[in-house]
C-alpha cells in the first residue's frame, strides 16, 4: 500500500553530477516542495514567494538550529515546470559534503529520494515531455529494474536487513494483538494491548531505529566522511598516492571546522565518497612532513580510523617496520598498496598474511592501480553494489530515508499516546512503520498481517 | 430422466436472481426496487434469508456492511431490527473506528420477515424453482432453464447459489451429497459452468452441534446479556423501539477443558479433516474444534458460547465447536463440557464441501469477464459469512438491474465502504480460503466507521433510486447540522475562569491560560461534547445523538482523519488512471514475467488496482502507466 501512493509524493536528488563544479543544486518535486524547504531555510517565507524566483538564504538543521550552507533557492510553482509539480532547487555550494548534508536534511523531514529517471518520469506522466522523450524514460526503468534486484539481492544478505527483521517482527508482535482484540473482542484469552504497553515497545523499537541510524554504515559515511588513514614508512609514496587519487578525480577539496577550533580535517572526494584525513595536517604540502609520520604516529591514526591504506614499497624487502604496521592495521578495514610498481620487485607478496583481495600493486607514477583503489573504497563502503552516477547514493540514501519515516511513524504513536487515542488508532501509526520498514527489505508480502493473525491466535465459530 | 422433461416458455423478466440466501435477497430487492421486473428462484420456499450457521448478525467489519449495506437502501438492517433477540456493542473501550454493532437473530423470523419483505415487493416474483442450466449466446447470458423445463429469458442473471453448488456434507465416516442443513443440492448448475469454461475451486466450511436448551445447565456456565443502551442497525430505525435487556435473550459462556481435548485427540483418525476425506480448502479464522486442538495443542481451553436460535425454539448453537466427528464422538466432546453434561444433541454438527468460482473471474462490478450479463455473489464467490454475501448482492443486485436498464454500474472503492474493499480483494488478490472481512484488510478503517456509514452511501443510494427522497433529506440535514456544529465550536470561544479551570483539575486537565476555542476543549482526552456545553450555549438545532456522535469523532480524531483522507485523496489519483480494456500485456517491453501473467489472467481496470495485485513489482506498475500513457498519446 505504501509503495503504490508513491507516485505523489515529494522527491529530491542531487541534480548535479556528485563531485564536480562549485555549485551542487539538491532539486525536489512535489506537493509539499515548497513548504518541506521552507521548514529548513532562514530567509523568505518560501511559501509566499512569487514562482520562479531566486531566493538568498541559509539552510538550517531545525533539531540543533546548526546552520549547513548559504543557498540560493529557486522556487518554481506549478504548472509551469519541468515536471508541472512544484519544484523548489537549493543552489549550494559547500561541495559533495554539506550537499549531501542537505540531501540528507530534506529527507528526514518527509521528502522521498528520487529513483534515477523519476523527474523525467513525472514530467511525461503530468504530459510534459513527448513520446521520443518518453521513450528514454522507459529505458531508464528498464534498466533499473535490473539493478533494483541487484540492489535487493545484497541487503538480503545485509545485517541491517537481519535487524530490519527483527524489528519488523517486534513490531507485529504489537499489531497482531491489538488486531485480535479488535476482531474477537469476546475471545478472554489473549493479552489486552494497553497504551502503557504501546509506550514501552513503541520507545524500545523507536530507540532500535535510531542505533540503526546512528551506526548504519553508509548513512555515517555520507554524513561524516569515511574516516581515513594513510600509513606507512617515509618515503614509499603515501603522498604521492594521494596526489594521484585526488587529481584523478579532480576531487573538491574543502576545509571544514571540525568540533575543536584548532583541529581543520581534510576532506577529499572520491568516487563521490567524502573521505575525511586523520592526522594528516600538511601532508600534501611538504614531502618532509611525512617523516613525521612513522609508527608512532600511525597507531593513533589507526585508532580513529575507518579505513586504512597502508603503503609498502614493492621495490624493497619488507623491513621490521612494515611487519610492525601490517600487523597493527590487521584487524582494520585496510588496503595494501604495494607502490612503485613500475620499478623491479624485491617485495614477496606472499609474505604478506592478508586477503590477497586487500592488495593493490600501484605506481603513482605510472597511474597503474588507483582505479582499483577507488573501486576499493567504494566496495568497502557500499558493499559490492556497482558505484554508477548517483546510484550508490540512492541505495543509501533511500534507507536512510525510510527509516527517517519509520521513526517518524513512532513518534506519531508516542503522541498518540501521550494524547490518550485509542490503541486502535495508534496502532495506524505502528502500521505505518512497519510498512516502511518492510520497504527497505522487500518483505511486504499479501497479507502478512492477517496470517501472523491466523498463525499465533486460535480464533473462530 | 431429465432430459423427458419437457420445457416450455416461463416468461422475460429484467432481472432473474438464482437463490434467495441473503445475498440473492438483496440482489433481488435491489433489482426490484430500481423499477426492474425480477424474479426471484430459490430451491425451497421454506430456506430463504436462512441461516445455517451461527444465529447472529453483525460484529468487527460485518456489523459495518449491515450498516453500509442499510446506507444504499438494502434490506438485511431491516430485517435484524425487526427480529433480532439480543443487540450488543462490541468494542467500546476502543476507539470509534473499531466499535461494532451485533445482534442474535430469531432464526425463523429473520427468514419469515424477509420472506414477507419479497412476497411484497412490486416487481418481483418470488418461486421455487431449482436452475439446472443458464442460456448463454455468443457470451451473453440469456436467462435460465429449471429443472421443471421452465425456460426464464432476461436481460442480466445473478447467481447467487451460496453451499449448494455441488455441496457434500460430512459427519465422521459419513458423507452425502447436499446442499446446507439437508436441502437439495445443485449439481448441474455447477458441471454447466464448467462447460461454460469458468474456474471452479472445492472450499469447506462447518458448523457446530445444536443441542436442547433445556438440557443445558446454566448455573455452570456464564451470563451474556444483551446492552440496555438502544442500537439499531438500520438508520431509518428509532430507538424508541429497542428492546429492553429483560425483553433480550441472553448467551452463556462456557469452555472446553483437558478431558474434552483428551476425547478430540483420541479420535482424531475419525476426523474427516484429517482422515483425508475432506479435499476442499477451509477457513483459518473458523477453524472446527479438531483444527484447534492440533493446531494450537499448548492451549488448556477455548470458549464456547451458547447462543439461542430464537424464540419459542429451544435449538441452541455452540459457538466454538465446528465440528465434522462423528456424531457419537459429537455426543461425548459435548458432555464432557461444564454446563453440557447432559445435553441433548437435536442436530449434529457438519462440515460441508461446495464449488465456487474463482473471483478473479469477475469484474469489481460482479458481473463475470467470460459470459456477459451473468453476475454472481455471495459464497459462490468464496465468501464466508451472511453480511459478507448480502454486501456482495446488493452491488450485484444494482448492478445487474443497471446493466438491464443500459446504465453504468456502481463501483465502490476501498475507500467507499468494507463492501468495496472486499470486492476489490475478491477480484484482486482472489482468495485461498472462505474469505471473512476483518478489519484489518481496511486500510481506511478510520473512515470506514459503522457510524457514518449513511454520510459515505446515502447519497449513492438516493442517486440509484434505493433511497426515497424523504429518507435522503434527513440524511442531507444530518450531515448540515454536523458541519454546522463543527464550525460552530471551532468558532466559539472559551475563556480562562475559575470555573473552568476548577472543573479541569477535577478532570486531570492542564488548566486553560488563553482563550481557546471549544472545538480544542473537545480534544482533549477527557472531555466530552455534553462537558464542553457547560461552558458555551447549547445549539439552537436541535441535535440529536448521532449528529454529536459524528461531531465528537469528527474533531477529537481529526488528526488521524486528516491523515487517512489525504492517503485516500491519493488512492483516488491513482484510481483515476484507467487502464484500456483490450490491452496485450505480452506485448509490453520490460514487464516481468510473472507480472505479465498475473496481469492477463487478474486484467485490472486501473493502475492502482493493478499494484495490489502480489507478484506485480513497482518495476512493473512504472513501465504500465508509461505504456498506458503513450497510448494515449499516439490517439
Amino acid at each position: 500500500m505504501v509503495e503504490m501512493i508513491t507516485d505523489f509524493d515529494t522527491i529530491a536528488a542531487i541534480a548535479t553530477a556528485p563531485g564536480e563544479g562549485a555549485i551542487a543544486i539538491v532539486r525536489l518535486s512535489g506537493e509539499d516542495a515548497i513548504n518541506e524547504v521552507n521548514s529548513l531555510f532562514k530567509g523568505k517565507d518560501l511559501t509566499k514567494v512569487a514562482s520562479h524566483t531566486l531566493n538568498y538564504g541559509h539552510i538550517y538543521d531545525p533539531s540543533n538550529s546548526e546552520e549547513i550552507d548559504e543557498v540560493m533557492v529557486s522556487v518554481m510553482r506549478a504548472p509551469k515546470t519541468y515536471t508541472r509539480e512544484d519544484i523548489v532547487e537549493i543552489n549550494c555550494h559547500g561541495g559533495v559534503l554539506a550537499t549531501n548534508r542537505i540531501l540528507q536534511l530534506v529527507l528526514s523531514h518527509g521528502a522521498r529520494l528520487a529513483e534515477p529517471g523519476e523527474f523525467t518520469k513525472r514530467a511525461f506522466l503530468n504530459g510534459r515531455i513527448d513520446l521520443s522523450q518518453a521513450e528514454a524514460v522507459n529505458d531508464i526503468i528498464r534498466a533499473k529494474t535490473d539493478k533494483s534486484i541487484e540492489v535487493a539481492l545484497n541487503q538480503l544478505n545485509g545485517s541491517l536487513a537481519t535487524k530490519i527483521r527483527d524489528l519488523r517482527e517486534q513490531i507485529v508482535d504489537v499489531l497482531a494483538q491489538v488486531e485480535v482484540n479488535i476482531d474477537y473482542p469476546e475471545y478472554d484469552d489473549f493479552e489486552k494491548v494497553t497504551r502503557k504497553l504501546l509506550l514501552t515497545e513503541s520507545n524500545k523499537i523507536k530507540q532500535k531505529i535510531e542505533d540503526i541510524l546512528s551506526t548504519a554504515k553508509q548513512g555515517k559515511i555520507l554524513r561524516e566522511g569515511l574516516t581515513t588513514a594513510i600509513v606507512g614508512r617515509p618515503n614509499v609514496g603515501k603522498s604521492s598516492i594521494l596526489n594521484s587519487l585526488i587529481q584523478e578525480d579532480k576531487a573538491i577539496v574543502t576545509n571544514i571546522a571540525g568540533t575543536t577550533r584548532d583541529v581543520v580535517e581534510e576532506y577529499i572526494n572520491i568516487a563521490g565518497i567524502p573521505i575525511k584525513l586523520v592526522d594528516t595536517a600538511g601532508i600534501r604540502d611538504t614531502d618532509n612532513e611525512i617523516e613525521q609520520l612513522g609508527v608512532e604516529k600511525s597507531r593513533k591514526a589507526l585508532q580513529k580510523a575507518d579505513l586504512v591504506l597502508l603503503v609498502l614499497n614493492s621495490s624493497e624487502e619488507m623491513t621490521s617496520e612494515d611487519k610492525e604496521l601490517l600487523e597493527l592495521t590487521n584487524k582494520t578495514n585496510r588496503i595494501i598498496i604495494l607502490n612503485k610498481s613500475d620499478l623491479p620487485n624485491k617485495l614477496d607478496k606472499n609474505s604478506i598474511k592478508s586477503n590477497n583481495n586487500d592488495i593493490i600493486c600501484t605506481s603513482a607514477k605510472t597511474k597503474e592501480g588507483i582505479e582499483t583503489i577507488k573501486q576499493k573504497i567504494t566496495d568497502i563502503v557500499f558493499g559490492g553494489v556497482q558505484s554508477s552516477q548517483q546510484n550508490i547514493l540512492v541505495t543509501n540514501a533511500r534507507h536512510i530515508s525510510l527509516l527517517n519515516r519509520a521513526k517518524q511513524s513512532l513518534n506519531d504513536v508516542l503522541d498518540g499516546i501521550e494524547k490518550e487515542m485509542p490503541v486502535d488508532l495508534i496502532q495506524i501509526d505502528m502500521k505505518r512503520a512497519w510498512d516502511l520498514l518492510g520497504e527497505i527489505t522487500g518483505d511486504t508480502v499479501q497479507d502478512e498481517l492477517l496470517n501472523e493473525l491466523f498463525s499465533r491466535f486460535c480464533l473462530g465459530k | 430422466m431429465e432430459e423427458k422433461v419437457k420445457r416450455y416458455n416461463a416468461g422475460n423478466f429484467d432481472v432473474i436472481v438464482v437463490g434467495a440466501g441473503h445475498a440473492g435477497c438483496e440482489a433481488a430487492l435491489a433489482s426490484a426496487r430500481m423499477g426492474n421486473k425480477t424474479l426471484l428462484l430459490t430451491i425451497s420456499l421454506d430456506m430463504i434469508a436462512f441461516m445455517p450457521c451461527n444465529p447472529s448478525i453483525g460484529g468487527p467489519a460485518k456489523g459495518v456492511v449491515v450498516r453500509e449495506i442499510d446506507a444504499l437502501g438494502g434490506e438485511m438492517g431491516h430485517n435484524i431490527d425487526k427480529t433480532y433477540v439480543q443487540m450488543r456493542m462490541l468494542n467500546t473501550g476502543k476507539g470509534p473506528a473499531v466499535r461494532a454493532l451485533r445482534a442474535q437473530a430469531d432464526k425463523d423470523a429473520y427468514h419469515r420477515a424477509m420472506k414477507y419483505t419479497l412476497e411484497q415487493e412490486e416487481n418481483l416474483t418470488l418461486r421455487q424453482g431449482l436452475v439446472n442450466e443458464l442460456i448463454v449466446n455468443n457470451d451473453n447470458c440469456e436467462g435460465v432453464i429449471t429443472a421443471t423445463g421452465a425456460v426464464y429469458h432476461s436481460k442480466t442473471v445473478v447467481l447467487t447459489t451460496g453451499t449448494s453448488s455441488r455441496g457434500k456434507i460430512i459427519i465422521g465416516e459419513l458423507m452425502y451429497s447436499s446442499g446446507p442443513n439437508n436441502s437439495q443440492p445443485s449439481i448441474k448448475l455447477s458441471e454447466n459452468l464448467e462447460k461454460l469454461g469458468f474456474s471452479l475451486k472445492r472450499f469447506k466450511t462447518g458448523t457446530p452441534p445444536r443441542v436442547n436448551g433445556k438440557t443445558i445447565n446454566y448455573e455452570e456456565t456464564e451470563e451474556q446479556p444483551g446492552d440496555r443502551k438502544p442500537h439499531h442497525f438500520s438508520f431509518d430505525n428509532r430507538n424508541e423501539d429497542y428492546l429492553s435487556p429483560e425483553e433480550q435473550l441472553s448467551c452463556w459462556l462456557t469452555y472446553t477443558n483437558e478431558g474434552t481435548h483428551e476425547i478430540i485427540r483420541n479420535n482424531l483418525d475419525r476426523a474427516p479433516m484429517f482422515s483425508g476425506i475432506i479435499e476442499g480448502v477451509g477457513p483459518r479464522y473458523c477453524p472446527s474444534i479438531e483444527d484447534k486442538i492440533v493446531r494450537f495443542a499448548d492451549k488448556k481451553r477455548h470458549q464456547l458460547f451458547l447462543e439461542p436460535e430464537g424464540r419459542n425454539n429451544l435449538e441452541w448453537y455452540v459457538q466454538g465447536l465446528s465440528t465434522s466427528m462423528p456424531e457419537e464422538v459429537q455426543k461425548q466432546i459435548l458432555h464432557s463440557i461444564k454446563g453440557l453434561e447432559n445435553a441433548s444433541i437435536m442436530r449434529p454438527g457438519y462440515a460441508i464441501e461446495y464449488d465456487i468460482v474463482e473471483p478473479y473471474q469477475l469484474d469489481n462490478t460482479l458481473e463475470t469477464k467470460l459470459v456477459h450479463n451473468l453476475f454472481t455473489a455471495g459464497q459462490i464467490n468464496g465468501t464466508s459469512g451472511y453480511e459478507e454475501a448480502a454486501g456482495q448482492g446488493i452491488i450485484a443486485g444494482i448492478n445487474a438491474g443497471r446493466k438491464a436498464q443500459g446504465k453504468d454500474p456502481v463501483i465502490l472503492q476501498r475507500s467507499d465502504a468494507y463492501i468495496g474493499v472486499m470486492i476489490d480483494d475478491l477480484v484482486t488478490k482472489g482468495t485461498l480460503e472462505p474469505y471473512r472481512l476483518l478489519t484489518s484488510r481496511a486500510e481506511y478503517r478510520l473512515i470506514l466507521r459503522h457510524d457514518n456509514a449513511d454520510l459515505r452511501l446515502r447519497e449513492i443510494g438516493h442517486n440509484i433510486g434505493l433511497i426515497s427522497d424523504e429518507k435522503y433529506l434527513d440524511y442531507q440535514k444530518k450531515k448540515q447540522n454536523i458541519t454546522r456544529e463543527i464550525n460552530r465550536l471551532n468558532t466559539t470561544y472559551i475563556n480562562p475562569s475559575k470555573k473552568i479551570n476548577e472543573w479541569l483539575l477535577s478532570r486531570n486537565e492542564g488548566e486553560l491560560k488563553d482563550r481557546i476555542s471549544a472545538a480544542s476543549l473537545l480534544k482533549r482526552p477527557h472531555v466530552t461534547y455534553q462537558d464542553v456545553l457547560q461552558f458555551i450555549p447549547e445549539s439552537e438545532n436541535n441535535l440529536s445523538l448521532d449528529v454529536i456522535e459524528q461531531v465528537e469523532i469528527e474533531l477529537k480524531y481529526d488528526g488521524y482523519i486528516k491523515k487517512e483522507q489525504e492517503s485516500i485523496d491519493k488512492l483516488k489519483r491513482m484510481e483515476s488512471k484507467k487502464i484500456p480494456k483490450n490491452i496485450n500485456y505480452e506485448q509490453i517491453e520490460g514487464l516481468a514475467t510473472e507480472g505479465k501473467q498475473k496481469l492477463s489472467k487478474i486484467r485490472p481496470k486501473t493502475i492502482a488496482q493493478a499494484s495490489r495485485i502480489s507478484g506485480v513489482t513497482p518495476a512493473d506498475i512504472s513501465i504500465l502507466s508509461i505504456y498506458v500513457e503513450q497510448g494515449k498519446m499516439k490517439k
